[in-house]
C-alpha cells in the first residue's frame, strides 16, 4: 500500500474535555500520544457548553456524592449502570478542583471557593429535596474556559496534535486487538496510519443526525461510525435528550443555568406550566420530563407566537446585574439569535436536539467492552472510549445537566489512566494486518471515482430530516417503523454520493462525504433501537407505552431494564443487563420517577 | 443575495480569482454561515472553516466586506449586497476562505499561555476573591479566531516577531490571576522591541473583536507594568 505509518505509545482521536484530559494523563506520564482533531482543539465542542459541571464541594450547603449519585440514577431512569455512576460522582469533587489548580476560572463565593448553582434534577436528601447547588461554572461559558484551560495544560505539557486530521477507520488485527487508526491530513489530502498500542476515542456526539440541533457541524458521530464499521456494536442509541430551551428557529443553545439562577417556561397564557408537570422541581426538573412538557403544550395549542410552536422562557425578573454577571453569554445569544434582550423580554425556546445518552460501550474504566466468551463485557484489548462517544453508561435513558462536563473530565482522565496500566503491561507494537488501511483506501478511492452520484448536502438533509421527523421528543410507533424503512434507503443513498471536488488540498468536501458516512450509522443505529424499545424511559417516550399500574411513566423493567446493543452487521440488535451494584455504595433500586 | 468570494486552490489556480454566487435564501437564513453553506451545496469546492455557529468556537472568521469577523454571528439582514468575502489578511492561504493559522498559534504559544503556581497544589481549591475574579473578565474570553491580530498592521509587519493583540490579551490574562506567580517572567518574556512594544494602539483589534474584548486595553495594562518595575 505505501502508506505512511507513524508509531506511537497512544493515539486519542478528539481534543474535546475527555480527549484532552487523557492525553494530558499519558503525555504527563512521558508517553508519547498523539491527538488527532478535525478541528483545532479549542474549537471543539466542549466549547459550547454553558452551565456547569456537577460536583458535590457542598460549598453553598450540605451536600454529598451519595447525593449526587442518587439523582444521576434517578435521572437515568435506572438504565444507568451504578458502579459507573458511583464511580463518576465520586470522582467529580477531585477533577474539578483538579482543573481550578489548572487554572480554569470559576466564579468564585465571598470566602473564596468555587460558586455553585442549581440544575435540573440535582436534589438534597436523596431526592427528596429542596434543590441543591451543585454546578460549578464560569459564568455561562463553563465548556469554553474548561476547553482552553485543559489545552492551555496540554501545551505546557508538551502534548503532540494532529491538527485537522479526520481519523477514518478503527485498525483491528484478527485477534480484534485495535492497533490505531487510519486518518486523513486535511491540508494536503494525504492518508497515513497511526499506529498506536492503545488507542482512545473521545469523539463527541452526533447531533448532526437531526435537522433542529444545538450541536456544532463538526459532531457528526466519527468514533461510533468507525466502531461500528470495526464490528464493535453500539449502546443504547435510542436515548437521545431534547434540551428543553434551544432558540426557537435556530437551536442555538440556551443554558439550564437560566432556569437554575430563577428564570422560568411560560406558555402563551403566560402560565407557568411546569407547575403543573413536576410540582416540586418545577423548571428544574430533569430535561426528558421538561421538553415532554413543552411538547405536550404546544401540541394542545398553548405554544406563543403567531403559529403557537414555541414557549417563552422569562428572566427579566432576575435584573440586569444578575444576568450580566451570571449569564452574560446567554444575552448575547439572545440578542443575535433571537433578536431579544431577556433583561427586558422572555426568549422564544423549543425543545432542541443535544446529547446522545448512549455511545461505544465502555466500562468506568473506559476500557471499550463487546460482548464474548466471557459474557456481556469483555474487554477489547488497546481501544477505549470516554465523553459523549462512550456509553459508561452513567446517563442511561437521560442526562442530568452539568453531569456531561463532569463526563468528559471523570472518564477522560481514568481512561489516560487505564491506558498508561495497559502500556506499562503491553510493551511493544503488534504487527499491523496487511489490509490496515484497505477499508479506508476503498471508501476514499469511491469517492475519487463515483461518477454522477448524488449530492452529499441533499442526502444528508434528507437524513437529517427523517431523523426529525421519526425519532423526536415523542414516539410513535408507526413513524418508529416507517423511520427505520426510510433511514435504510437513505442509508443506500450514502453509499452513491458523490462530490465534484477532487482537490487534494482541504477538500472540505470529501470530508463533509466521509461524515456522512458515520452520520448513517449513527442515525440506523438510533432509529433502530428506538424502533425495538417497547417501553417509555427517559428520554425514549412512546405513544403506545404510557402510565399504568406496575409501569411508571411507561416504564416495563420486567422486560426492558437492559441495554441495547446495535450491531452494523446485519443491522441486528442485542441486548445486555444493567449493572445495578454500586462498588461500595448501597444499591438504589428501580421506583417510580417523579419531580 | 450576492456574495463574491476570492477563491483559490493551490491544485489547480494561478492566481486567486473573484467567484460570483447568486444565493436564494429562506426566510430561516439569518447568518451570513447560513448563505455560505448554501453556497457550498451550489459548488462543493468551496473550502471554508465552521463548527459551532454561534460565535464561540472562532472558526469562521474571514474578511466581511473588508473587516474582519465570524461569519456565523454576522446577520444577513445588516450586510450591504454583494458581499464581498476575502480569507484573513496576513496569513497564508491555504485555499479559499482557509488561513494557515500556523504563525498566530506560535504567538499564542509564545507566552506561555497557562497557570504558573509552583506551590504545592492545596487539598481542596485555591482561593480567589470574587474582585480576583472579575480581574479575568474581558480577557479568559478570547476564543483564538484571529480577528484582531490578522487586523494588525504591527502583525502585518511583523507576524514572526510580535506577539499581537491576541497573544497579548492571554498574556494579561494570566499576569492578571491573582493565582499566578509568574508575573515577572511574563514580563522579562515581552521586554523585546518587537514583542509587545510594536503595538502603536491603532486599536483595529477593539473594532472586530466578534466577543467584544479590548486588546489594546490589556496591552496598555502590561506596558504599565513594565514601566511600574522599571521604576
Amino acid at each position: 500500500m505505501g502508506l505512511a505509518v507513524r508509531q506511537f505509545d497512544a493515539v486519542v482521536v478528539g481534543a474535546g474535555g475527555a480527549g484532552l484530559r487523557a492525553s494530558l494523563q499519558l503525555a504527563e506520564a512521558g508517553l508519547k500520544v498523539a491527538v488527532l482533531s478535525k478541528v483545532f482543539p479549542t474549537r471543539s465542542h466542549t466549547v459550547a457548553a454553558q452551565g456547569g459541571i456537577g460536583a458535590a464541594l457542598g460549598n453553598m450547603g450540605p451536600d454529598s456524592w451519595q447525593w449526587h449519585m442518587y439523582d444521576t440514577i434517578k435521572g437515568s431512569d435506572w438504565l444507568g449502570d451504578q458502579d459507573a455512576i458511583e464511580f463518576l460522582c465520586r470522582e467529580a469533587p477531585k477533577v474539578v478542583i483538579e482543573l481550578e489548580h489548572f487554572g480554569l476560572p470559576f466564579d468564585r463565593n465571598d470566602n473564596g471557593t468555587i460558586y455553585q448553582r442549581p440544575f435540573g434534577g440535582h436534589m438534597q436528601n436523596m431526592g427528596a429535596g429542596p434543590a441543591v447547588q451543585r454546578s460549578c461554572c464560569a459564568a455561562d461559558r463553563t465548556g469554553h474556559a474548561m476547553l482552553h484551560t485543559l489545552y492551555q495544560r496540554n501545551v505546557r505539557a508538551n502534548t503532540q496534535f494532529f491538527v485537522e486530521w479526520m481519523a477514518l477507520d478503527l485498525i483491528r488485527d484478527a485477534s480484534g486487538q485495535v492497533l490505531g487508526v487510519t486518518a486523513l491530513e486535511m491540508e494536503t489530502g494525504e492518508v497515513s496510519i497511526l499506529q498506536a498500542r492503545a488507542t482512545l476515542f473521545a469523539t463527541g456526539g452526533a447531533g448532526r443526525i437531526f435537522a433542529a440541533s444545538t450541536n456544532a457541524f463538526i459532531n457528526t458521530g466519527d468514533g461510533l461510525g468507525m466502531a461500528a464499521r470495526a464490528g464493535i456494536p453500539l449502546e443504547d442509541l435510542e436515548f437521545y435528550q431534547f434540551h428543553p430551551t434551544g432558540v426557537y428557529g435556530a437551536g442555538v443553545l440556551i443554558t439550564e443555568a437560566v432556569r437554575g439562577e430563577g428564570g422560568y417556561l411560560l406558555n402563551k397564557g403566560g402560565e407557568r406550566f411546569m407547575e403543573r408537570y413536576a410540582p416540586t422541581a418545577k423548571d428544574l426538573a430533569s430535561r426528558d420530563v421538561v421538553s415532554r412538557a413543552m411538547a405536550t403544550e404546544i401540541k394542545e395549542g398553548r405554544g406563543a407566537g403567531p403559529d403557537a410552536d414555541y414557549l417563552l422562557l422569562k428572566l427579566d425578573h432576575l435584573g440586569p446585574e444578575v444576568i450580566e454577571k451570571r449569564l452574560p453569554g446567554i444575552r448575547e445569544i439572545a440578542k443575535k439569535f433571537a433578536n431579544v434582550d431577556p433583561v427586558r423580554d422572555p426568549i422564544p425556546v423549543v425543545p432542541t436536539a443535544h446529547y446522545q445518552m448512549g455511545g461505544i460501550p465502555t466500562n468506568y474504566h473506559g476500557e471499550v467492552v463487546v460482548p464474548g466468551r466471557d459474557g456481556p463485557n469483555n474487554v477489547v484489548p488497546g481501544f477505549y472510549a470516554a465523553g459523549e462517544c462512550a456509553c459508561a453508561s452513567v446517563h442511561g435513558a437521560n442526562r442530568l445537566g452539568t453531569n456531561s462536563l463532569t463526563d468528559l473530565v471523570v472518564f477522560g482522565k481514568a481512561s489516560g489512566d487505564s491506558m498508561i496500566r495497559f502500556l506499562q503491561e503491553n510493551p511493544g507494537h503488534q504487527t499491523l494486518p496487511a489490509d490496515a488501511a484497505e477499508r479506508s483506501m476503498a471508501r476514499l478511492a469511491r469517492l475519487d471515482g463515483q461518477k454522477g452520484g448524488e449530492s452529499v448536502y441533499e442526502v444528508g438533509n434528507d437524513l437529517r430530516r427523517t431523523m426529525q421527523a421519526h425519532c423526536g421528543v415523542f414516539r410513535f410507533p408507526d413513524l418508529l417503523a416507517e423511520g427505520v424503512k426510510k433511514i435504510r434507503a437513505v442509508s443506500e443513498r450514502v453509499a452513491r454520493t458523490g462530490i465534484a471536488d477532487k482537490s487534494q488540498v482541504f477538500n472540505t468536501a470529501r470530508v463533509e462525504a466521509l461524515e456522512l458516512d458515520n452520520l448513517i450509522e449513527v442515525a440506523r443505529a438510533t432509529m433502530v433501537s428506538a424502533d425495538a424499545r417497547k417501553e417509555s424511559r427517559g428520554a425514549h417516550d412512546r405513544a403506545d407505552c404510557h402510565d399504568r399500574p406496575g409501569f411508571p411513566n411507561g416504564r416495563d423493567d420486567q422486560n426492558w431494564l437492559k441495554h441495547t446493543l446495535w450491531y452494523k452487521d446485519g443491522d441486528r440488535l442485542e441486548y445486555k443487563p444493567v449493572n445495578l451494584k454500586p462498588l461500595t455504595a448501597e444499591m438504589i433500586p428501580p421506583k417510580a420517577r417523579a419531580y | 443575495m450576492h456574495i463574491r468570494i476570492l477563491r483559490y486552490d493551490p491544485d489547480r489556480d494561478a492566481k486567486p480569482y473573484f467567484k460570483d454566487y447568486d444565493v436564494a435564501l429562506d426566510a430561516s437564513d439569518r447568518m451570513l454561515l447560513d448563505a455560505l453553506v448554501k453556497v457550498k451545496a451550489m459548488d462543493d469546492s468551496f473550502a471554508f472553516r465552521r463548527s459551532c455557529r454561534e460565535g464561540v468556537c472562532g472558526s469562521d472568521a474571514m474578511t466581511i466586506n473588508g473587516k474582519n469577523g465570524l461569519a456565523c454571528i454576522t446577520k444577513l439582514a445588516d450586510l450591504k449586497g454583494p458581499v464581498e468575502l476575502r480569507p484573513l489578511p496576513g496569513l497564508p492561504v491555504i485555499r479559499d476562505l482557509i488561513v494557515d493559522m500556523t504563525q498566530f498559534f506560535k504567538q499564542y504559544h509564545s507566552i506561555r499561555p497557562y497557570l504558573v503556581n509552583d506551590e504545592p497544589p492545596p487539598e481542596k481549591e485555591r482561593r480567589q476573591s470574587p474582585e480576583d475574579r472579575e480581574a479575568l473578565d474581558g480577557l479568559y474570553e478570547c476564543i483564538l479566531c484571529a480577528c484582531c491580530s490578522t487586523a494588525c498592521p504591527s502583525f502585518w509587519w511583523n507576524p514572526d516577531k510580535f506577539v499581537g493583540p491576541a497573544g497579548l490579551l492571554q498574556a494579561y490574562r494570566f499576569i492578571a490571576d491573582s493565582r499566578d506567580q509568574a508575573t515577572n517572567e511574563r514580563l522579562d518574556n515581552l521586554e523585546d522591541p518587537y514583542r509587545l512594544f510594536r503595538c502603536h494602539s491603532i486599536m483595529n483589534c477593539v473594532d472586530v473583536c466578534p466577543k467584544g474584548l479590548n486588546p489594546t486595553r490589556a496591552i496598555g495594562k502590561i506596558k504599565a507594568l513594565m514601566v511600574k518595575r522599571s521604576v
